[in-house]
């Protein structure tokens, strides 16, 4: 098995630096009564990378994802954030240490605008309690005017100007996506999570995500953990990927080394029994 | 015959105060009205504004930078983007500098810039984002002499090393260093700047041969400016909306010289999808815009309508019918009757006030259109809910400034009457040809073409043949050079047919042949949005446009269409010959990447009879169907094949109806 998850790729795309592991797994298990979801992984995601975890169906994924976000409790393993072991968490609380993520089947308020549902991504950080926000007064009308600004700097940053104010069920399944999107930047997060950011997507919907998917790293320095089918986009965009076949770790490392790892290949290709 | 005009006072209606180039009005305006709103930018939604002070200082910002990278007089500088500020000021720090302002359009694919660059012989570039300077990167071995390309939007733009590239705010920041260390510098610039100096390079829009650079001066521009002003009243006080491409002749009058001129306010969209939201935030008071924006508006009500509520459908059924007997009358002040007065009255409280509403158009006092002939109904309807629409008629070799149409005197079909300072005559074979302030200084590096295009007379010529009608207003046919004879000699002017044809909701695009033949043909380009939404209404399935466009059915809704044109063709003596007999559905859209249609959607017709030429052989020979195979271009540049089998199909043609009108 190919381990080069600790060498931090030297050419990293645009110059970027990574910093250090900011969150560990290790020896990973999970069960679901007698079925194995995840068996013994260990990788970790350094500060400002691009991971990509691949793999083809029931291979795990979405159950990695959650349980970095605190969703489900791996029965066997240590997570580590930022070096400091990491109890049993609640996703709440993975959302306060600065983890969001957007799901594949995109959960938005359909009926509410696109303005109001990214607003939702701010509610973590505000300050003040129902009564006064309910009054509108003082701190409560400052704190969401500061926050509507940073919402308008999503808005822009993902160029749905245009939608602001339309009901999210209203819109395309490539522009609710990057809305999914918005919501998750507007928690200003460390770790982003994307389920699949570019299932259902044409081509050139899927040329604008991964702009945007650089451009969040490269601008907010976000560091970015993405499950996707598509293997162009995944080789293309990412820094380090993990491989995942049958709840076990079957590759990691840049994109060409996975490339060239044969057991990847005979999971995605089939071998020749 | 002379219409002419040229006896009135370019500098009439008070001194100028030797304001005779762009750069002196803008420090003029920065000092007679400093904190009046010279521009307002959408962003992060909220109206930015820009004062006539703010603005000056960001142009000798801009200015001195480029001083300080060694621009010097004369040089030319492409400004690539959408209408933001920063562009509309780098317009004018060149200007302040002695250059020459070379606008190219932002939507065009990098390998057309390259004619530009290299004809302009451009050393710098300053250009809106990350999109336009990968092309410019693109095609800079070709553009050898490329030095600098500035960008205004920094973002995605951290991993640019190459050397030539440099935000707009750090020139800015080293234009204000420069300015400080040198404050008379720029000063004495504006300074050395003549009337006669060229202010501005448009290409024009090619759709004969290459495209030629037209030099403009700032005494053209402020004289077309001034005349415009006086001739609607302008005041500092009006707001326009900068959303048409700086390229265009159209924007530069309106938006930059007119503003500069009048010291009103320009406004900038958001972005390209936000324009109609923004339309309506703003309101403005002087709007200009080509049919073909006026065309999407009403589709766009159309649609909306007929998905209201019946009660609704009826009342603005109703009262739309009442505009139409008398909404136009009553803006040209004619006399209408006091029952009609009191229905209208009640419309506008119901329908035409909240309609205008929605279009953004409240405030609107004049409101032009030009660019291409604007449908009779579309021209009524506005005009009918009190929109002051009006048409004017020019080039860019005139500024876009020959022909106004004056208030109260409004004629579907005529373009209005010479504007002040403009002389109009027509030649032998019923050619346009103008003189006055506004015209060109030459062609850039074509004194051949130059020459070609003034006449030892000083007239410009325009291409167009037109004639004036018994009020003096100019009438245009079609351009000169495309009117032709069919076989049995009659008279074959295909915009005019064209033109027509597009006045149909669901025809967006046609192109008919007929010089020399015994019978007119047409290409047919469908409007996807109006045939797409009357095909659901009708439960039509279809996967895409070239389906669509092949459906029996639709054959039949435009063949309809077409036969009305030919009744209105048979009324007219003139052209009663050219009616059409054959035509096709197009597979796919004409398109300005595939150079179908120039940068100003305008049908480059020898360009299109040499690629389709397979088709209209077969229609001619009366084939049933020809098979074409066509490669597309994409935005990025990248090709592909499309190919497909086209029906032709024959339409029914009337005997000539001497006298009475279909229409």
């Amino acid at each position: 098995m190919t381990n080069a998850s600790n060498a931090a790729p030297a050419a990293a795309q645009g110059g970027r630096k990574f910093g250090d592991v900011i969150l560990d797994l290790q020896n990973i298990s999970l069960r679901f009564g007698g079925v194995k979801a995840l068996t013994d992984i260990s990788f970790n995601i350094r500060e400002h990378e691009v991971r990509a975890i691949i793999g083809p169906n029931g291979a795990g994924k979405s159950s990695m994802l959650n349980v970095i976000n605190g969703v489900y409790h791996p029965q066997e393993g240590k997570i580590m954030f930022r070096g400091q072991e990491r109890k049993k968490m609640e996703p709440h609380m993975a959302a306060k240490q600065g983890i969001a993520r957007t799901f594949q089947n995109i959960a938005l308020f359909k009926g509410m605008s696109v303005l109001d549902n990214i607003m939702t991504g701010r509610n973590l950080r505000m300050k003040c309690n129902l009564f006064q926000q309910a009054l509108w007064i003082g701190a409560a009308r400052n704190e969401e005017i500061a926050h509507r600004e940073k919402v308008e700097e999503i808005v822009d940053f993902l160029e749905i100007q245009h939608i602001r104010k339309t009901a999210v069920g209203a819109l395309p399944y490539g522009l609710q996506k990057r809305v999914d999107l918005g919501r998750a930047l507007a928690m200003e997060p460390e770790i982003l999570l994307l389920d699949e950011p570019m299932a259902g997507m044409n081509v050139e919907e899927k040329q604008d995500m991964c702009r945007f998917i650089l451009d969040i790293s490269d601008q907010f320095g976000t560091t970015i953990v993405l499950i996707e089918h598509d293997m162009g986009v995944v080789m293309d965009i990412s820094d380090r990927v993990v491989v995942l076949d049958y709840g076990k770790k079957i590759g990691d490392g840049t994109p060409d080394e996975v490339r060239n790892n044969q057991d990847v290949i005979n999971a995605y290709l089939g071998s020749g029994h | 015959m002379d219409a002419g005009n040229g006896s009135s006072d370019i500098h009439g209606q008070g001194a100028t105060g030797g304001l005779d180039t762009f750069p002196r009005y803008l420090m003029h305006h920065a000092k007679a009205r400093p904190q009046q709103p010279a521009m307002r930018e959408k962003a992060y939604g909220i109206w930015q504004t820009y004062s006539w002070a703010q603005v000056a200082e960001n142009v000798r910002a801009i200015a001195c930078g480029l001083a300080q990278l060694g621009f010097k007089r004369g040089d030319r500088l492409a400004i690539v983007g959408d209408n933001r500020p920063r562009l509309y000021w780098s317009v004018a720090a060149c200007q302040c500098l002695g250059g020459i302002p070379v606008m190219m359009y932002q939507d065009a694919v990098a390998q057309e810039m390259v004619y530009v660059l290299q004809d302009a012989e451009i050393k710098f570039a300053i250009v809106e984002d990350q999109e336009q300077v990968d092309k410019m990167l693109e095609i800079q071995p070709e553009a050898p002499l490329l030095e600098h390309v500035i960008y205004d939007d920094a973002r995605g733009m951290r991993h640019y090393t190459q050397t030539l590239l440099m935000g707009l705010d750090e020139l800015q920041e080293m234009g204000r260093i420069h300015d400080r260390n040198q404050s008379d510098f720029l000063n004495g610039e504006i300074d050395k700047g003549a009337p006669d100096d060229i202010s501005i390079m448009l290409y024009t829009s090619g759709t004969t041969g290459k495209p030629k650079g037209v030099c403009q001066t700032h005494g053209a521009f402020i004289a077309a400016a001034r005349g415009g002003m006086q001739f609607d009243q302008l005041t500092d006080r009006e707001d326009i909306l900068s959303y048409l491409p700086m390229a265009w002749v159209g924007d530069h009058l309106f938006s930059f010289a007119q503003a500069m001129v009048a010291g009103f306010t320009i406004n900038c969209p958001e972005s390209g999808e936000t324009v109609m939201n923004d339309l309506r935030e703003i309101g403005p008071t002087y709007y200009f815009a080509p049919p073909r924006v006026f065309e999407n508006l009403l589709t766009q009500v159309m649609i909306r309508m007929e998905d209201a509520s019946a009660l609704k459908r009826k009342v603005f059924n109703h009262f739309m019918d009442v505009a139409r007997r008398c909404g136009a009358d009553i803006l040209d002040g004619k006399p209408v009757s006091g029952g009609d007065r009191f229905q209208y009255w009640l419309g506008n409280l119901l329908v035409y006030g909240p309609l205008k509403n929605v279009l953004g158009m409240s405030r609107i006092r004049v409101a032009y259109t030009a660019g291409a002939a604007i449908g009779p109904d579309l021209f009524r309807f506005y005009r009918s809910i009190g929109i002051n629409l009006k048409q004017l008629y020019g080039q860019t070799e005139t500024c876009a400034y020959v022909c106004l149409q004056p208030d109260g005197q409004i004629k579907l079909d005529s373009v209005g009457k010479p504007a002040p300072f403009v002389e109009v005559k027509l030649a032998e074979n019923g050619e346009i040809l103008v003189k006055g302030p506004m015209l060109l200084k030459a062609y850039y590096k074509r004194p051949d073409a130059t020459a070609e295009s003034i006449n030892a007379e000083g007239y410009f010529m325009t291409g167009d043949a037109g004639f004036f009608d018994e009020d003096g207003h100019l009438k245009i046919i079609d351009r000169a050079k495309d009117v032709g004879k069919m076989a049995d000699g009659s008279m074959f002017a295909p915009n005019y047919i064209e033109n027509k044809l597009k006045f149909f909701q669901h025809i967006k695009e046609a192109v008919t042949f007929g010089n020399g033949k015994e019978f007119v043909t047409a290409f047919i380009n469908i409007d996807l949005e109006a045939v797409g939404n009357w095909a659901e209404k009708k439960g039509m399935a279809y996967s895409g446009y070239a389906d669509l466009a092949q459906q029996s059915a639709v054959y039949d809704l435009i063949r309809d269409g077409i036969e009305k044109v030919n009744a209105d063709l048979a009324s007219d003596p003139n052209m009663s010959g050219s009616q059409i007999k054959r035509f096709l559905i197009l597979h796919k859209e004409l398109d300005a990447d595939d150079g179908e249609l120039t940068r100003t959607r305008k049908v480059r017709r020898n360009f299109i009879a040499e690629k389709y030429g397979e088709l209209i052989e077969a229609m001619f020979e009366g084939r049933k169907s020809q098979f074409i195979e066509t490669q597309v271009k994409y935005e990025d540049g990248r090709t592909a094949k499309v190919s497909a089998d086209l029906r032709i199909e024959e339409v029914k043609t009337f005997a000539q109806q001497a006298g009475k009108r279909a229409a």
